[in-house]
């Protein structure tokens, strides 16, 4: 992976930026030991590594706001960290920046169930948030399979999404307001507990822009009663087509279950071995989801299991207990976890138009006897948004090479069929140079008018979202203008 | 014009501004100088999958269009779209380009979401005649930045909608609304609060004409269960009626201020609603959608100092109010659009400043 080449007028001037760091944070908030500063040079996208030239552990709006003003003198790019859980590679560093880590601001600031939302600081782990709420019967809904782990600020940079997204929405329509600080310093507050925005939609274009506009230190959530109930079904089939034919059939009869999940049988063998849910063994199967009261529940999942009969379901089972739900859940969750145990993996994450689904499926069956990898494949398929799983050896030499390789043509193929590179995972350093396989060079140029407008150094973030090609030049003729 | 190509070259070649008119429905804003690029020409639905639930349409199609489209498979915009044209008197078809433009949600907004969350893609050309898409037709994308919610409620200052797609959801099968008359507006925000913290899915918690109307939507059996928990829920609120007859696009465009020469659409927390209604002068009409959080206000008389003091008393709280409908000489004269924190009004004439270089679209409309 091609990285900037590193500033060496920033990398001499290590010990004065360390200096006035020190300055405006706790000493244990300034990290600059290259080997404690190691523990930063990757997130989840292991396979590309850097250590950064310092680490912060800022602990409230104002230290944020300090830190940026000092790096933004200095002319130091800033890496915003949440809990490292990009798959994306959102969080990787450079060698000449600060990587700014929101880690210590986890407190709830406001919690308000009259008018149904949680202000929090961003570092809160997002399944925290709805553990803030959850003993008054609320939660917080987008559910990324990171949740135990991942920050509210990562999921608002990559605008994240989740099993349950079909029917509740993904980040940004569960975000309320920001607070958010520009790399100047400036601290700006977009939105707050009302709806909607009174101009220009501020939060909407912040919410996904991977940290390179601002670093988000406290958000306005919307929270929501838990449902009375919930259940899944497991669905077994025949065929990855024939599954992708009933999700239609059950969408198109006007039922709209939380989730619809699918797992094929590379993904079923090694969910089961890790969360002994009892996954039927088949080529392919759903995982889907209604909610609601007890008689709500049994009247969904007749006319869902109606439908399916149809299709000659070679496994149907209803969970039978909350419990069992739990492991159903658990281990569609764990599936990046259980592949990780017993192979590499390049987890992608482009979205398709749901209706071609099975042509997808198809090709990555055939590219993956072309390219000499195995594919696994488990996907949140009601929204087509796709996670093959392409699986290498990290120790054979050129096996990443041409992981990344496979990779990238599944992306442009799903491009090609009328979809997108990342359905939720964001651009990051990964899918950076495709960006051009699905925007032109008026529509590049259009986002990066407002990377100029919020951070006209080009500091936050740097070498993330857009290809080097494009991005490189304008970055180092902003550098020259100051 | 007929062609995103021919809007294109109609904004290279402007010579000065220009006013985008696609329905001519929503006569809003600080009234714009300049020739009119008309864009109801740009007609159609180009895509509808049902099955996957989106659907993609020239910028000019009529709203009715698209509805009568996604009901012959049972489908519609989850997100209720208002019509303007009863309020603000004008004739014309409400198009899906202005709805997004405008970000125009009804009373559904509080469940489902806004235009804005349903708002997949957008094509559209900016202020130096650039073609520009961005997002797609899929349901999930976060390929790059997200554009589409900055077009949405832009109003045309950042650039003029040629397409846009949609996430479309399936009908119901029934509806039905629970009724509680003779409410004032703090006891009417503790019965809608009740029902939007409960689980029971209320699809439209509105206060109008004196009464709470609270909305339930679904399969039919889920329906009568939801009313009767709802209604034992909510006994200690006031005497609860079960109506199948209740009009909510009376809620939708605001149709009890159909008369008021001047009308503010209001957007606060839920629980703020009573406060503004109480700062209102003696004389204002109101009406609240979305829990309370939206207060539509009219009065038959105002001027510019009372607009400035709704404004005031809305920036105390939180929120925004925006001058909907008054006589062009009001409009002329204020802030239509809610005044922004310093921060967020240099963001925002910086970005227009980057999109429409000669602030030559709809220029002025939103901020002076």
């Amino acid at each position: 992976m091609e990285m900037p080449i590193p500033d060496p007028d920033v990398l001499a001037r290590k010990a004065r930026v360390v200096s006035r760091l020190r300055e405006v944070l706790p000493a244990d908030a300034v990290i600059d030991d290259p080997a404690e500063t190691r523990a930063y040079e990757c997130d989840a996208l292991t396979a590309y590594r850097c250590p950064p030239m310092v680490a912060v552990l800022p602990s409230t709006t104002a230290e944020v706001s300090e830190v940026l003003a000092i790096c933004h003198a200095e002319g130091v790019p800033v890496v915003p960290r949440g809990s490292g859980t990009s798959l994306a590679g959102g969080a990787l560093p450079t060698a000449d920046c600060v990587i700014l880590g929101v880690a210590r601001m986890n407190d709830v600031l406001e919690t308000d169930y009259d008018n149904r939302f949680v202000r929090v600081q961003t570092g809160r782990t997002n399944l925290s948030v709805t553990g803030a709420v959850e003993s008054d019967g609320f939660f917080y809904a987008p559910d990324p399979s990171s949740q135990l782990a991942c920050a509210i600020a990562g999921n608002i940079a990559m605008n994240s999404g989740g099993a349950h997204c079909l029917k509740y929405g993904v980040t940004t329509n569960n975000l309320m307001g920001v607070t958010l600080v520009q790399m100047d310093g400036t601290v700006v507050e977009i939105g707050g507990a009302h709806l909607d925005s009174g101009g220009l939609d501020l939060l909407g274009v912040i919410c996904g822009s991977e940290g390179q506009l601002g670093v988000v230190t406290e958000a306005t959530l919307r929270i929501l009663h838990k449902p009375e109930g919930a259940r899944p079904v497991l669905m077994g089939f025949d065929s990855a087509e024939i599954a992708g034919a009933c999700v239609a059939d059950i969408i198109k009869a006007g039922v709209l279950p939380v989730a619809i999940e699918f797992m094929d049988k590379m993904l079923i063998e090694v969910c089961e071995d890790f969360a002994k849910a009892d996954y039927p063994m088949c080529e392919a199967l759903l995982i889907v989801e209604v909610e609601g009261s007890e008689a709500e529940i049994n009247d969904q999942l007749a006319l869902i299991t109606e439908i399916a009969k149809r299709h000659n379901p070679v496994a149907l089972r209803e969970s039978a207990s909350a419990e069992e739900s739990q492991r159903i859940w658990a281990g569609r969750k764990a599936a990046f976890s259980a592949i990780g145990r017993v192979s590499d993996y390049m987890c992608l994450d482009g979205t398709i138009p749901v209706s071609e689904l099975p042509y997808v499926l198809r090709r990555i069956g055939e590219m993956s006897k072309e390219y000499g990898l195995p594919v696994g494949n488990v996907f949140h398929a009601g929204d087509g948004n796709m996670h093959p799983l392409i699986c290498y050896d990290a120790n054979k030499p050129g096996d990443l090479e041409i992981c990344e390789e496979f990779g990238a043509e599944v992306l442009k193929l799903c491009v090609e069929v009328g979809g997108c590179l990342t359905g939720e995972h964001g651009v990051g350093i990964e899918k950076r140079d495709l960006m051009t396989y699905q925007y032109a060079p008026s529509d590049l140029e259009a986002q990066m008018a407002i990377k100029d407008v919020f951070d006209a150094k080009w500091l936050l973030n740097p070498a993330k979202v857009f290809p080097l090609s494009v991005s490189e030049t304008r970055r180092k003729t902003a550098i020259a203008a100051e | 014009m007929n062609t995103e190509s021919e809007v294109a070259e109609a904004v290279k070649a402007a010579k000065g501004p220009l006013i985008i008119k696609g329905g001519g429905t929503r006569s809003v804003g600080r009234p714009a100088q300049g020739d009119l690029l008309d864009v109801s020409g740009l007609s159609g639905v180009t895509l509808y999958e049902p099955g996957a639930l989106t659907l993609v349409a020239k910028a000019g199609t009529p709203v009715a269009e698209i509805e009568a489209k996604l009901a012959e498979e049972n489908q519609r915009l989850a997100f209720e779209p208002y019509d303007l044209t009863g309020l603000l008197g004008t004739s014309g078809a409400t198009t899906i380009g202005g709805v997004i433009a405008t970000n125009a949600s009804g009373p559904r907004r509080i469940q489902a979401g806004a235009a804005r969350d349903f708002a997949l893609g957008v094509r559209f050309v900016d202020g130096a005649g650039n073609v520009v898409k961005n997002g797609g037709r899929v349901m999930k994308n976060v390929t790059g930045y997200d554009l589409v919610k900055l077009m949405s409620g832009s109003w045309g200052t950042l650039g003029v909608l040629t397409e846009v797609s949609l996430k479309v959801l399936p009908a119901v099968e029934a509806s039905t609304t629970l009724v509680i008359a003779d409410l004032a507006p703090a006891q009417a925000i503790a019965a809608m609060s009740a029902a939007l913290g409960s689980p029971y899915e209320v699809s439209g918690a509105a206060w109008i004409d004196g009464a709470v109307w609270l909305r339930l939507e679904g399969f039919a059996n889920s329906v009568d269960y939801r009313a009767d928990a709802l209604s034992t829920l909510l006994a200690s609120h006031g005497e609860i009626v079960r109506s199948d007859n209740c009009d909510w696009t009376r809620v939708r465009d605001a149709v009890p201020l159909h008369d008021c020469a001047h009308v503010w659409r209001i957007s606060v927390k839920p629980g703020d609603g009573p406060a503004v209604i109480a700062a209102l002068p003696d004389g204002s009409h109101s009406m609240m959608d979305w829990g309370g959080g939206l207060i539509w206000a009219g009065r038959d008389a105002a001027d510019a100092s009372l607009h400035a003091q709704i404004q005031s008393t809305v920036a105390g709280l939180g929120g925004h109010a925006t001058l909907i409908k008054a006589p062009e000489t009001l409009r002329a004269s204020v802030s239509v659009f809610q005044p922004e924190s310093t921060g967020v009004a240099s963001l925002s004439a910086a970005l227009r400043a980057r999109f429409d270089p000669r602030g030559i679209l709809n220029a002025g409309l939103m901020a002076a």
